[in-house]
């Protein structure tokens, strides 16, 4: 899993079917990265909602939240309207888990992605990352430490 | 392990002894159905321990999930301002089936609020302050969904059952 002080390696995923997200586009921001197992299952579907609800203090850093599985943009899609997300859902659907396999999150066994959380600077390089165990939500603290600590330089 | 962040403040509603031993804060949302499974559990408790316990209820709307959320904690705090924030804390969740944008006079009216008092101070910004303060200690504090608990200011890693299990064992 990568650390703090590595470079946080590109990506370009789809998060609808016809629009896609680049992380370089995203210098000049800070980028924070939750990894997740998979849309509809309980604990993500917690994790996901109580991120929706902290879009505000997200953006009081300057900070873009994207949650990344290995469904398809279909499937995200139907979670986003289902739960009325307002962040993007990113697909690491095709080759199946190749940025979560970069970012060293990737669960081999059950071809899902690990529980993780990545705070990218805004120069592209990682400033906290976070696994936490597959059934536990890990909440926001962490992601807000951060991201307040970024925000001190 | 997260800690509560601020600790228990007289900002907070608070229920019970300031010499209980054990105090509980819970994060919760009035529309969230696994607060109201834990609401009556919070009860049991109150009664079985009595005295050793303190119980403290913070918000934490899911306004995005839940529409009347916020609405709802609007009506306990300005209840609150007549003195019976947990009269109306106790009628949303016992009326947490039927809840609705049309419920909150009628719950200040049963609890016997001066209804128009209610409805001005239901328009407060410092009420919606106190609110997003009580979100904002709970996202420091590490809260992941709700309800989430903290006995003695360490987060406590369950729900309702599992605390009144964790009570009557340490009591025994």
């Amino acid at each position: 899993m990568l650390q703090k002080g590595d470079t946080a390696p590109d990506f370009e995923l789809n998060a609808t079917p016809d629009q896609k997200i680049k992380l370089k586009d995203f210098k000049g921001k800070n980028v924070i990265l939750a990894f997740y197992p998979a849309d509809w299952s309980p604990v993500c579907s917690d994790q996901m909602a109580l991120y929706n609800e902290m879009l505000k203090y997200f953006n009081k850093y300057d900070a873009q939240i994207f949650g990344v599985s290995v469904d398809s943009v279909w499937c995200h899609l139907a979670f986003e309207e289902n739960r009325k997300l307002h962040f993007p859902l990113l697909a690491d659907f095709e080759p199946k888990g190749a940025i979560s396999k970069a970012y060293g999150v990737y669960d081999d066994e059950v071809g899902e992605s690990k529980r993780a959380l990545f705070v990218i600077d805004k120069e592209g390089k990682i400033a906290w990352s976070y696994l936490s165990p597959v059934a536990v939500n890990p909440g926001a603290d962490g992601i807000l430490d951060a991201l307040e600590e970024l925000s001190k330089k | 392990m997260s800690t509560l962040k601020p600790e228990i403040n007289s900002v907070d509603h608070i229920q019970g002894d300031d010499a209980a031993s054990i105090a509980i804060v819970e994060f919760g949302d009035y529309q969230c159905p696994y607060c109201g499974d834990a609401y009556p559990i919070m009860k049991e408790i109150e009664e079985t321990f009595g005295h050793q316990i303190r119980f403290v209820f913070r918000h934490f709307p899911l306004a995005n999930a839940h529409e009347f959320a916020f609405p709802a904690a609007i009506a306990a705090e300005a209840a609150g301002l007549q003195g019976k924030f947990w009269e109306m804390h106790d009628a949303l969740y016992e009326n947490q089936y039927r809840l609705n944008g049309e419920l909150f006079d009628e719950l200040a009216e049963t609890i016997g609020l001066d209804l128009e008092q209610f409805q001005q101070d239901s328009a407060a910004e410092e009420i919606k302050r106190k609110i997003e303060d009580d979100f904002d200690s709970g996202v420091r504090s590490g809260v992941n969904g709700t309800p989430s608990f903290y006995v003695n200011g360490t987060k406590f890693d369950g729900g309702a059952s599992d605390l009144y299990q964790m009570l009557k064992e340490s009591a025994e």
